[in-house]
Order: C-alpha cells, then structure tokens, then sequence
C-alpha cells in the first residue's frame, strides 16, 4: 500500500503536481501562531499551526545546580512527545526515537544558535542556576511537525516571562515577572524532503510516508545556519544538500513573519 | 472551627458555573475530538476506533475494551514543571474516567476491538478530571459511537462553611479547609457515574451538594449540545 502511495506521489510530483494541489516549495495556510494559550501554567506558551497540523509548546522554570564545566550558566532542556491523541499511529509510553529526534532537533536550532545568553540564566555561580523546560506536543499530526515545533518553541519562548525566585526560602514563587527571556537569535526550522527527483516543503502525512530523504536546515539569517539534520535511508548528492539549504534560505522570512517582532 | 467563607475569590455566585467553552472536531486525525473549557481548565480530548486490539491476547470475543487515558501536560500544572508520564495520581484518573464513560456504552457491539480515549490538558485550574469527561464524552459523540445518555462532570464541595459549584484551584487551596467532590451524572436520568470526595463533610451538606451538582450538569449539558449541534448542523443534518 505504502509502494503504491509512494508511486502516485512521485509521478504527480514529476508533473510538479502534488495531492492537495500545492505548488512543491509551498507551505500548507494558514500558518498561525498564538500566544499564552496556558497563560494561567505556564510561564511562556504557543500553539502553531501550518494548515491542519496542530503543535503546542510550552515552557517552565526551574532551578538546579548548573554543570560542573559551565559554572556561570543555565541550560534548556527540550521535550517532545508524540501524543496518541494527535494521530492514530503513535502509541502512548515513553518518548520514542522519533520523539526523542524531535525534541533534539529543535534543541540543537535553539541552542547552537546562541538564541538565548545561557549566563544570563545563572542565578550563583557553582550553585544555582535557571533551567527553562521546553515541551513540545502534537494535537494534531497532519505531517511536518519538525518545522511546527520549531516555531512553537521559539514562540513559547517569546512568551516567556521569568518567575520570581526566593533566595532565602530557595524556592521558586510562580508569579510571572516583566522580565522576558532576551532572544539573540530568531532560528528558523525549513524541513525539505527529497521524493524521487523532487524537493518539496512542508509534507504532508502521504508525503512523508513517500519520502526517500530529509533534511531539516535551521537559519538565523539569510545566509546563516545553525543547525541540521538528515532523514531517511536515502542518500543526497551534494548539490541536493546545496538546493534544499537554498529553499530553507528562501523559506526563512515567510515563517519568521508568523512570530512578534 | 472552621472559617467562614462569605465571598468567593473569584465573586462567583456560591452555585454559579466558571465560564465555560466547548467546541467539536478540533482534532481532524482522530475519529472524534473535543474542547472544553471551564473558567481556566483547558481539556482537549480524542478518541480512536473501535480499532483492532493489541496486544491479540487481551482481545475478548464477546465484547470490546474501553481505554481511557488523561493526561496534564508537563507545563500545565501550577507551580513546578510536572514530571511528564503516567503518574500514581494520572493512572488512577484515567481508571475513574474509564468506568465513567463506560457507563453509557454497549461495549459488547464492538468485539475484539478496543476505543481509546485520550484526555490532554493543556491549561489547569482544578477540576480537570471532570472538564475531561465533559470533553471525552462530546469526544465519543463525535466519532458517531452509540451512547446510552450524555454525561456532564463538575466539582462540588465545602469551601470554610458553604456548599460551592466548580472550584478553584484558589477554593481547593483554601485554608479554612476545603472539601472536593467531581461528580459525574448522566443527563436523562440524573445517575452518577463518576463521585469522589475528598474532605470532612456532613451528611446535610453533602446531600445539599449532590443536588447542587444535578442541577449544574444540566446546564453543562446544554454547552455540549449545542457545541455537538454546532458541528453537525453544519455538515446539513
């Protein structure tokens, strides 16, 4: 069935033809983000949307010892799950490896980029510091949930206010601050995938079960990036790795406009 | 003895609902999905099949299984983050809501197979396993599964001295003492599927609640009718 599928796909892709009608190197609409959708719980949070598929992001707070190599600074740490609740092939229990590369992947973009000043999350050095949680979850998966989390994350983060912390107690007091969380860097997730000859963006479920390979390419600029990473058995030539970095290049601005200034 | 409570934080009437929301069809991968929203509680709920059972040996040929799973998002809670997975206090919320739902199904239509329910939270302000059922069962309706009756959950209980309707996660937390009951009825006959409590009663005020609780599900009920009626009037029905 899934040979089938794949073969229809590609021959409507050769005639760059795709089945919902979508020219190859465009995005399902709408794209939306919205802000503080758990205002009351979380101290920063977002859903996004890219035409049918549904991802929240939220973050909290913590405070922990920071790591003996990096005394002065806090860290983030990311969390997917790929809820049973947001498509009939995912089975609840702990984060699979296809969790666990999602997560990953919008770790590497938020922290190779250099988005957020992790010194400026130190509270002592060697003794306390502020870990922002990030966790990510799918409502609804119709395809492309890299580039969704992506943007919900850094969405939740703009969101982000921090709480306050109680240093005689050593505890944290859950009352949003004004102080946000500075963003240095705006990375921007671009998931291509390679069907036969053919590149396209933002998959679909169908397309996705087509895909031979992929290649996830986060930006910070127009012609900088901070993070990849490939998918799928298939190999890329490099003039393929070289076409599908352009098309997240020039796919940048269209996503970024979703988000606030 | 206990405090008196004379005015609500939130200056809600002592038998007066929290806002409430409900819409149907947001998850368009499941076979049916819902919202509800009461006050600050935000539940999200799925449902899958009845769908082929794995795994094999837990199948039974005379009836199928209802699986019902809640779960708080791990930036949902109040305070710190929530450790995400199954905990003591999700597991034993999923066993209530489960016997809850089951209540008004004829499982014994569906052999070999499973339902599967899924309850998210994304936003908590107390109450939440009674907004999950709310929300699970308009779920259920929505994926055409034949249900006996309708069913509508909400919390009463003693805040200080008073009989309320729909705590706060403020009135749970009260410090003259609280006492929290999630109620679970069915809209046509007034039975109760789901009832816990937790707190010091007696047995006047309790009586005085379980009725406060009737009548506040039927007005539930109307949300998820008409949240229900929403979607399927327009798909000309």
């Amino acid at each position: 069935m899934v040979f089938e599928l794949k073969n229809y796909i590609e021959s409507l892709l050769n005639k760059e033809k795709r089945t919902d009608l979508r020219k190859l190197d465009e995005y399902r609409q709408p794209i939306t983000v919205e802000y503080g959708i758990s205002a009351k719980s979380a101290d920063g949070s977002a859903k996004v949307t890219i035409g049918e598929t549904i991802v929240v992001a939220g973050v909290k707070f913590g405070v922990d010892k920071p790591y003996p190599d990096n005394p002065d600074e806090g860290t983030i740490i990311v969390n997917a799950e790929l809820l049973p609740l947001s498509a009939p092939e995912f089975e609840p229990g702990p984060p699979d490896i296809y969790a666990i590369e999602l997560s990953r992947v919008v770790d590497r973009a938020i922290r190779e980029s250099k988005a957020i000043d992790f010194k400026k999350l130190c509270i002592t050095a060697k003794e306390k510091c502020w870990i922002l949680f990030i966790d990510i979850y799918p409502i609804n998966n119709a395809g492309n949930l890299f580039d969704a989390a992506g943007l919900a994350a850094l969405a939740a983060l703009q969101d982000a206010r921090f709480p306050k912390y109680d240093e005689a107690k050593e505890t944290v007091i859950y009352e949003k601050s004004e102080r946000p969380i500075e963003l240095l860097k705006m990375p921007i997730s671009c998931t291509i995938l390679k069907i036969g000859k053919k590149m396209i963006v933002d998959p679909t479920i169908e397309e996705e079960k087509a895909m031979d390979a992929r290649l996830t390419v986060a930006t910070i600029d127009k012609d900088t990036i901070c993070a990849m990473q490939k998918g799928g058995a298939i190999s890329l030539s490099i003039d393929e790795v070289k076409a599908m970095v352009d098309i997240a290049f020039s796919k940048r601005e269209e996503l970024l406009k979703h988000l606030k200034k | 003895m206990t405090a008196v409570y004379t005015k609500r934080f939130d200056n809600r009437k002592f038998d007066e609902l929290r806002p409430m929301e409900a819409k149907v069809g947001v998850i368009k991968r499941a076979d049916g999905s819902a919202m509800f929203k009461i006050g600050k509680t935000v539940a999200l709920a799925a449902v899958y099949g009845p769908r082929a059972l794995h795994p094999t040996f837990m199948r039974n040929p005379e009836k199928g299984i209802l699986r019902c799973n809640y779960n708080m998002m791990a930036f949902a809670g109040s305070g710190d983050r929530v450790r995400p997975g199954p905990s003591r206090r999700s597991k034993e919320i999923s066993l209530v809501t489960e016997k809850s739902l089951e209540s008004v199904l004829d499982l014994s239509e569906f052999p070999n197979t499973v339902i599967d329910v899924f309850i998210e939270l994304i936003q908590t302000d107390a109450g939440t396993r009674c907004a999950g059922i709310t929300a699970a069962i308009m779920a259920m309706a929505d994926a055409g599964l034949i249900i006996k009756d309708m069913i509508s959950a909400v919390s009463v209980g003693v805040v200080g001295n008073k009989v309320v309707l729909d705590l706060s996660k403020e009135e749970e937390d009260y410090e003259g003492g609280a006492v929290d009951i999630p109620i679970a009825m069915t809209n046509k006959d007034g039975k109760i599927t789901l009832l816990q409590l937790d707190g010091i009663i007696k047995k006047e005020q309790l009586y005085e609640a379980l009725e406060l609780a009737k009548a506040s599900t039927q007005k539930i009920h109307e949300v998820q009718k008409k949240a229900l009626l929403e979607k399927f009037m327009k798909n000309g029905i």
